[in-house]
Order: C-alpha cells, then sequence, then structure tokens
C-alpha cells in the first residue's frame, strides 16, 4: 500500500514535468550561414523562441550550400531529414523535384491553415521560388544580388575620380590599367562567384539566352546557349584581362571573398551580401556600384537576378501536424516586415518583403549606409524578361563547376574562350539530359 | 611440417570466425553490394525514382573521353607518388641503417608523419605553398617563378603529388629499413671482401635481397595513391583547376556526394574495385610464388 502511494506520488511529480517537455514542438533547422552571418542566423532563431512558448528551434549549421543539400537529401532517405533546410538558389531545381520529400509552402499553408501572401515578396525575389502558377514553393530567406565593390583609396592614387565608379566595362578596363601603372593595389580587379555574376548575372542583365525554355522555368528539355557570341566576348574579355595582369583568378565560388576585403584588389566583385565583411575587415574607404554593362551587347541593361538561398520544410515519416505548424509559424516569423528590415540591414541581403523595404526606407536606413539600396535598384531594373526571371535548371551546382573547369582551362591558355564555351555547353547538356531522365523516370 | 589444430565440431570454429565474417559483411560484402546494384540504375537524388538500366552507366563511363582522361591522370598520379615515396624512403633507409649517433631520434622522427591525418598533412602543404600566403611561393616569386597553383595545373598536380608522397614515406622508411636490416651482415661482408662497396654493393646485394619488401611496398603504396590520397586533394585543390588534379577517387566522389549521379558514381567505384580486385590477385599470385621456391 504504501509502495503504491509512492509511486503514484513519484508518477505525478513527473506529469508536469513530461507534459512540459512535450508541450514544446521541437523544431530543426539546417542552415549553412557561417561567420557573422551565422551568428545572425542564431540571433533570429534566439529571438522566435523567446517570442513564445510552445516551439523551440535549434538552428544547426551544417556547412557549405553544397554540403547542407547533400546532407538533407541523405537525412531525408534515412527519415532523419531536418524539419527546415535553407538551400541555395541554384538546388531550387532539384528540391522542386523532390515531391514528396518536401512540404512546399502553399501545402504547408493548406494544411496549417497559416496564410502565406506570394505578394508580400518583392517580384524578382518571388518568381524564382514559385510554382509557374504563382505557388510558393519555399519562403524566401536571404536574397542577395551582385555587386562591384570599389577601393576609393586606390582609385584616388590611380588618379580616378573615387565617387565614379566604373559603369562599363570598357570603363572597367581603363580603371584597371590605371591602378596598374599606379600599383595601387597588388591587382587591379577579382571576382568572386565568376560564373554567378560574370555569366549568369551577365546574361540577365543584357537579356541574353544562357538556357532554353525560360532558362528551364517552361521544361526539363531546356539546353544551355552560352556559347553564343555575347558570352565568348565576355570570357574573352576575363581572359584577355588576366593575361595583362589585370584580373585575378582567384578560385570558385566564395574563394575570392577575401581578395576585395584584404585591400589585394581594388575592384572586387561579390555578392551584395559581402557588406557586412566589407565593413568589418577593408581598411580603406570603399563604394559600392552597379555591376558593369557593356553598351554593346545591350545599352538598356535589365534586371539582375538574385542569389541566396530560401527555406524548405521537410517531411520525415514520423513528423507531426503539430511539428509543422511550428515551421508554419517559424517561416512566418522570418517573414515578418520587422525581422526582415533587420536581417537585411545586418547582413547586406536584400529585403525579401516589401514591407521590409518600405520600413528601411522609413527608419531612413539608405540615408545612413548609401549605396546598400543598389542591389535593391539593380534587381528591380527594367521589365523581368524570359531571360531575367532567373535559373531553374537541374543539378546547377553541377553546372557551375563544369563551367568553372573550362573556364579554369581557359585561364591555362588550353584553350580559347569560343572553344571553352562550346565545350561547357556539350557537357553541361549531356548532366541537362540525365537529369530530365532521372526526374521523369 | 603443417600445423593444423583440429576441432572436434563445428560450432566452435564458426564462433571464431564469426566476429570476421560478420565485419566483412558489415563493412565489405554489403556495400559493395549496393554499390553494384546501384551502378545498374539510375535514380534521383532523393532516391524516388528508381530505374534498371543494365549496363548503361557503364557504357556512358567508358565513352566519356572525360572519364579515360581521368583514369590516364591517376595512372601518372599513382607511379609519381609511387616512386617518389618509395625512392626517399629507400634512401632514408640506408642512410639510417648506418652506425651513425642517435639514429633512434633520426627514426623517430622520420615515422611522426605517418601519423599525420591526411586532411592535415594538407593544410600543413596548403600553409607552405598557397600562392598567397605560403613561404615556398613567396621564395619561389622571388626568383621569378610565377607560382599559382590555384590556376596552374601542372603546378597544382606537382603539390599533391608532393603532399601524398611525403606521407608515405614514414610507411616505407619502416618496411625498407626493416628489410634492410633482416639482410645478414655476413652476405654483405663477404661482398666487401670481394670488393663490392657503397653504390656497386647496394646495387647488387642489398637491392636484390630488398626485392620482396620493394614488391610489397609497390603494391601498398599503388592503392594507397590510388584511395587513400583523395584526403589530401580534396582538401587542397578539390580536384582543380580544371580537372588537372581529378583522380578517380576524387572523381567518384565528385559525381556521387557532390553532384548526386547515384548511378554514374555507383558504376565508377564498381570500376575501382575491380582495379583493387585485381592488384591483390597480382600481389598474392607472385608473393605466394616466391614463399613456395
Amino acid at each position: 500500500m504504501k509502495r503504491r502511494t509512492l509511486l503514484a506520488a513519484s508518477a505525478a511529480a513527473a506529469l508536469p514535468a513530461a507534459a512540459f517537455a512535450q508541450a514544446k514542438t521541437k523544431i530543426v533547422w539546417w542552415h549553412a550561414m557561417g561567420g557573422a552571418l551565422g551568428e545572425e542566423v542564431n540571433r533570429i532563431a534566439k529571438e522566435f523562441n523567446a517570442s513564445q512558448t510552445d516551439i523551440e528551434v535549434e538552428a544547426v549549421f551544417k556547412g557549405t550550400y553544397p554540403e547542407t543539400l547533400t546532407a538533407a537529401i541523405a537525412a531525408w532517405r534515412a527519415g532523419q531529414a531536418p524539419h527546415i533546410v535553407q538551400m541555395f538558389e541554384v538546388g531550387t531545381g532539384s528540391m522542386l523535384a523532390a515531391g514528396p520529400a518536401v512540404k512546399q509552402v502553399w501545402q504547408l499553408s493548406q494544411e496549417t491553415g497559416i496564410e502565406f501572401d506570394p505578394k508580400a515578396y518583392l517580384g524578382g525575389v518571388r518568381g524564382y521560388y514559385s510554382l509557374s502558377d504563382g505557388r510558393l514553393a519555399s519562403l524566401p530567406f536571404n536574397s542577395s544580388s551582385s555587386v562591384m565593390w570599389y577601393n576609393k583609396d586606390a582609385f584616388e592614387k590611380a588618379g580616378l575620380d573615387p565617387e565614379k565608379p566604373p559603369a562599363t566595362w570598357n570603363d572597367v578596363i581603363a580603371a584597371c590599367r590605371a591602378l596598374k601603372a599606379k600599383a595601387a593595389t597588388p591587382v587591379p580587379m577579382g571576382s568572386a562567384w565568376p560564373i554567378w555574376i560574370q555569366f549568369e548575372q551577365f546574361a540577365a542583365m543584357h537579356d541574353l539566352v544562357f538556357a532554353t525554355k525560360s532558362n528551364g522555368f517552361d521544361g526539363l528539355d531546356t539546353e544551355l546557349k552560352v556559347n553564343a557570341p555575347p558570352f565568348v566576348k565576355q570570357m574573352q574579355r576575363l581572359l584577355d584581362m588576366s593575361k595583362e595582369g589585370l584580373f585575378k583568378y582567384a578560385g570558385r565560388d566564395n574563394a575570392a571573398d577575401a581578395i576585395f576585403p584584404s585591400g589585394e584588389a581594388a575592384i572586387g566583385f561579390n555578392s551584395s551580401a559581402a557588406r557586412a565583411a566589407v565593413a568589418r575587415d577593408a581598411k580603406f574607404r570603399w563604394g559600392e556600384a552597379l555591376l558593369p554593362i557593356d553598351p554593346e551587347v545591350n545599352a538598356k541593361p535589365i534586371n539582375s537576378i538574385i542569389g541566396g538561398a530560401s527555406l524548405w520544410t521537410m517531411t520525415a515519416p514520423n513528423r507531426t501536424a503539430g511539428e509543422y505548424k511550428g515551421c508554419a509559424q517559424f517561416l512566418k516569423f522570418i517573414g515578418r516586415p520587422d525581422n526582415d528590415a533587420v536581417w537585411h540591414q545586418h547582413t547586406g541581403y536584400v529585403p525579401v518583403t516589401l514591407a521590409g523595404y518600405e520600413l528601411s526606407k522609413k527608419q531612413g536606413y539608405y540615408e545612413k549606409t548609401p549605396g546598400a539600396d543598389l542591389p535593391i535598384l539593380q534587381l528591380t531594373r527594367g521589365e523581368v524578361t524570359a531571360n531575367s526571371r532567373g535559373f531553374r535548371l537541374g543539378r546547377m551546382a553541377e553546372l557551375r563547376n563544369i563551367f568553372s573547369e573550362e573556364l579554369e582551362k581557359a585561364l591555362q591558355g588550353q584553350q580559347g574562350a569560343q572553344a571553352a564555351l562550346d565545350a561547357t555547353v556539350t557537357r553541361g547538356n549531356r548532366v541537362l539530359r540525365e537529369f530530365e531522365k532521372t526526374t521523369k523516370g | 611440417m603443417e600445423r593444423r589444430t583440429l576441432f572436434g565440431g563445428w560450432a566452435l570454429p564458426a564462433a571464431f570466425v564469426l566476429p570476421q565474417a560478420l565485419l566483412t559483411i558489415l563493412f565489405f560484402l554489403w556495400p559493395a553490394g549496393q554499390a553494384i546494384y546501384g551502378s545498374l540504375t539510375r535514380q534521383d537524388a532523393f532516391g524516388l525514382k528508381t530505374q534498371f538500366i543494365g549496363l548503361e552507366n557503364f557504357v556512358d563511363l567508358f565513352t566519356d573521353p572525360l572519364y579515360i582522361e581521368s583514369m590516364w591522370r591517376t595512372l601518372g598520379f599513382c607511379l609519381a607518388v609511387t616512386f617518389l615515396s618509395m625512392g626517399v624512403a629507400l634512401l632514408l633507409a640506408v642512410f639510417a641503417d648506418r652506425e651513425i649517433k642517435g639514429r633512434g631520434i633520426y627514426r623517430t622522427l622520420l615515422i611522426w608523419p605517418y601519423a599525420v591525418a591526411p586532411a592535415v598533412a594538407a593544410i600543413l602543404w596548403i600553409l607552405l605553398l598557397h600562392p598567397q600566403i605560403g613561404m615556398v611561393s613567396h621564395a619561389l616569386k622571388t626568383i621569378g617563378i610565377n607560382w599559382d597553383y590555384k590556376i596552374n595545373g601542372t603546378q597544382a598536380m606537382l603539390v599533391v603529388i608532393l603532399a601524398s608522397a611525403w606521407k608515405q614515406v614514414s610507411y616505407n622508411f619502416i618496411f625498407f629499413l626493416a628489410g634492410l636490416q633482416s639482410i645478414p651482415r655476413s652476405v654483405i661482408e663477404a661482398a666487401r671482401m670481394d670488393g663490392a662497396r657503397g653504390w656497386r654493393s647496394f646495387r647488387t646485394i642489398i637491392f636484390p635481397l630488398l626485392a620482396p619488401t620493394t614488391f610489397f611496398l609497390l603494391v601498398v603504396n599503388l592503392v594507397y595513391s590510388a584511395f587513400d590520397t583523395f584526403g589530401t586533394i580534396q582538401a587542397m585543390t578539390q580536384g582543380g583547376p580544371g580537372k588537372s588534379t581529378e583522380t578517380l577517387v576524387v572523381k567518384v566522389y565528385r559525381d556521387g556526394v557532390v553532384n548526386l549521379d547515384l548511378g554514374g558514381s555507383s558504376a565508377q567505384s564498381v570500376v575501382l574495385m575491380l582495379g583493387i580486385v585485381a592488384l591483390t590477385v597480382l600481389q598474392f599470385r607472385f608473393l605466394g610464388k616466391r614463399d613456395k621456391t
């Protein structure tokens, strides 16, 4: 008898604790934001956790974007997918083909009753992550565009006007020659994300066909067209500049991140999200400028495209409706204008919601930090065409690698610009056909 | 002469074999089976749709000029690493085998690099050779060599060969030293009486007597350079620039893990597995024969 009461008492004592533990729904969020950006991500998770009592978001850093993609796929196959994963824009094609592995935003909205209005998002951002009928597939999170950073001290030293960054490619070359002549910096120009910035953005802004079927938006049977004359011209320009000692290739993807803030190059192409790092590391006066254009290719440039990533909700065998609801609430929290504006101002990513943009304007952010609205202006310039909506090519990370390999071979003098781009097209199309086959299956 | 233990039943011997059998099944047969099955299919990254396509992956592989190119590149890389690491190790072993002061210290120091993980070894070499921050590259630049292995394929290949060979020197050193010590002193002394010293003694007496060790190391080094160098290459060049340091294992990783072409990557693994099987058979045959004679 005595023992029984003891048992009951201990059960009663244990109950509230258990109930409390169960009441908090745990949401795991995998992301690819290292360094200063990672701290921002942790801040968001912390603020969300403090804002309510039911859900606990745990942010987990999973490495680079491609590593996060691979990890998410492996986890899903093992039934251990995270609730939410941050996926870079070039992985969008793969995620859209992932069927039951993901719950697209519109599905999540339907199931949980939490509304997401696609119209709240900037056009260029929304288009990238929606289905063709306008339903949102993933939630826009960190979107950037690319810009040109330049070293005002070095410009002055080379006798250039520090308040007048080069606007066309001919201006860039002239500026680089001046910088080289005065040895203002060890190298005149460098570029992070060479393929994204020098070819994908170049294609969008100059309204060039990068791949058929609206860069893949209108069908899996898309083909690369990057061996057309304007692309050859662009690559030849980079090859010539490299040969002349005006441009230094420092690796793929973000390998050249440090080349501008360290002061090695006076002109550095990078994502607009490099702002935080530039502001922190640069020991000189710097400016932000629009990407240069080539008026001979197209005198009326249109919008650039976004880079960055969006948030996908993933499925797992034992996932409950409560957990999905938690995901939806968290996504809703991230999309709130005030949170969007803070994220934008802290990181240099563009605001993804119109309200977040308006709020930043109202707060006087752009007067305080001149140049911070350049990426937004560049993203919204002109009318969006089939060539400037973005990219929806399967296995696009691999396509970029192929492109990089051929560019690197050309930079070593093993092949000319035309041959490099022809090889990119041949090899790239083989990958696209393979993706088409696996997806149609 | 044969010694054989006789067991009464089958249960006890089976129990002895079981742990090893389990390990083999778990870590070899099962994954190898998966690879063979995977190589005959085409599947999307998430494994949602899997089609059986027979040998199509293999046909694709061997009609792909890039794969053939990668095979030749791997062969060249393996031979270079093997000869460099074995050559240096042999030289060091011959000197460390002499009666010199403090040879215990030399020997210990020479064995050290073997304990360094491949990725860490790669980082050490990066610190030396990095085009912007490396000390060696700095020195090379002052004597007028334009050192930048990030865009120069030949230099990149040189760098990964150097780093990979350096790591293996210790291992080879141990074996060569043991081999040298097992050569009967009387043979060498007899040769000396006949007037053979130095290089001549090495060429006609020591090197032939080291042949079994050398052959064993040859096979081990070829396998090492073909497979265990993944960590070093991945950390240093990721197979670039272009494809200039992309060996077959790097390509398996690139196509499977990064590009998520699981069928094609499995087919490459199967090809590599066949390569290992061939090398192993060769080694068993050759060494087995020597033992019998």
